[in-house]
């Protein structure tokens, strides 16, 4: 036993280290549940931005929702938005300061439910900006209500018996609505339930950013989510249970993968 | 043939033992600690050390960003 500890001690060196956290990434416990998706998202957008070299030039927007106080997390700058209206402001912050990059991080209630006009307005008008969108299928920080990506049948504080289609609907599928939009680059659909889901999402957030670069457009890189606490499953159930249920109403892929549309093709003729 | 032997340090007080990177581990390596952090949680740690190969899935899908990875080449 000795002989292993002093095996462990000689590969435990600062030069031998293949993965540490993000400078980026400050020292404050975080508040999420215990295998809450927002903290590996968040970590992903914290090496992103170190690894691209611009933490001095990004300004992310924090929503309403348990992301809300995703300001306190990764060391960059950010504004805090209303309800639902992370889409507005990063507009105008992308547009006082063009050279800056900005980014929305909502939740599905924030974006899909209350922010519904904001978030189609700006991918439709083709802001610079990117959106990052956790869809974990309930209002995670209210105490699990359903939300417009609730799947059907799902069990949620505000539909205790499934959510029913006659009384509330269908699940929204608003990534899709929104690859339609013109002002649309880049649309995908990721998640983070293993760890090569994680490196793609990674690589999604990446791309996402260096669209906004290029000006190409909106880039819109929607998560696929857990909320544990909200659907009263552990983290590695939780896991289990959006694999089975979410990812067949969800599928992950690109939905679009270009540049906003050319005004020409909009234009009046003559 | 050139073999890689890893070891990760997880960082006790900030692990919340949601148990991802148990079952991320490709090695079984890690498990949830018997004995619990200050808030309570039982902290993830290397129950297996010498099965690690260092190949940081368990960083990967870490929320609470608090597993360091290192990896060494031994002939
Ligand atoms: C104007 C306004 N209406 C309602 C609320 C209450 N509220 C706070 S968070 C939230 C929903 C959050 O759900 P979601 O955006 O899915 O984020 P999650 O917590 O699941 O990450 C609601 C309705 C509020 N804070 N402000
Ligand atoms: S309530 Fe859900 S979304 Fe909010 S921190 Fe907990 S697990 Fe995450
Ligand atoms: S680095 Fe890989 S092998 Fe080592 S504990 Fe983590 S997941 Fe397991």
């Amino acid at each position: 036993m000795p002989e292993l500890a002093q095996k462990i001690r000689d590969i435990i060196k600062p030069e031998n280290i293949v993965y540490a956290k993000s400078p980026l990434m400050n020292d404050d416990v975080m508040h999420y549940c215990p295998g809450c998706s927002h903290g590996v998202v968040h970590r992903l957008i914290g090496e992103v931005i170190e690894e691209m070299g611009i933490q001095d030039q990004t300004i992310g927007v924090s929503p309403v929702g348990c992301a809300v106080f995703a300001y306190k997390y990764i060391d960059i700058d950010w504004h805090e938005a209303a309800h639902g209206r992370a889409p507005a402001v990063a507009t105008g912050i992308k547009r006082v300061m063009p050279e800056k990059y900005v980014f929305s991080y909502q939740g599905d209630g924030d974006l899909a439910a209350i922010g519904t006009a904001e978030t189609f307005h700006a991918v439709n008008r083709g802001e610079n900006i990117v959106m990052i969108f956790i869809n974990n299928a309930i209002y995670g920080m209210t105490g699990g209500q359903m939300a417009p990506t609730t799947l059907v049948g799902q069990v949620t504080s505000t539909t205790p018996y499934g959510r029913n289609v006659d009384l509330n609907g269908y699940p929204l599928r608003i990534t899709e609505l929104l690859a339609q939009l013109p002002g649309a680059a880049y649309v995908t659909r990721q998640s983070v339930q293993n760890a090569a889901a994680v490196r793609k999402t990674k690589k999604a957030i990446r791309k996402a950013f260096e669209i906004q670069a290029m000006k190409k457009g909106t880039a819109f890189v929607e998560v696929v989510s857990t909320c544990s606490s909200g659907w009263k499953l552990s983290p590695v159930d939780s896991n289990k249970w959006m694999e089975e249920n979410m990812f067949p109403q969800y599928p992950l892929g690109d939905l679009k993968d270009g540049t906003r549309a050319d005004a020409n093709d909009y234009s009046i003729k003559g | 043939m050139a073999k890689v032997r890893g070891a990760v340090v997880v960082d006790n007080e900030v692990c919340k033992g949601c148990n991802l990177c148990v079952v991320a581990c490709p090695s079984r390596t890690l498990a949830l600690n018997r004995d619990v952090n200050s808030k309570g949680y039982h902290y993830s740690y290397m129950e297996n050390p010498e099965n690690c190969n260092g190949c940081t899935n368990c960083s990967a899908v870490c929320p609470d960003s608090c597993i360091t990875v290192y990896r060494v080449k031994v002939e």
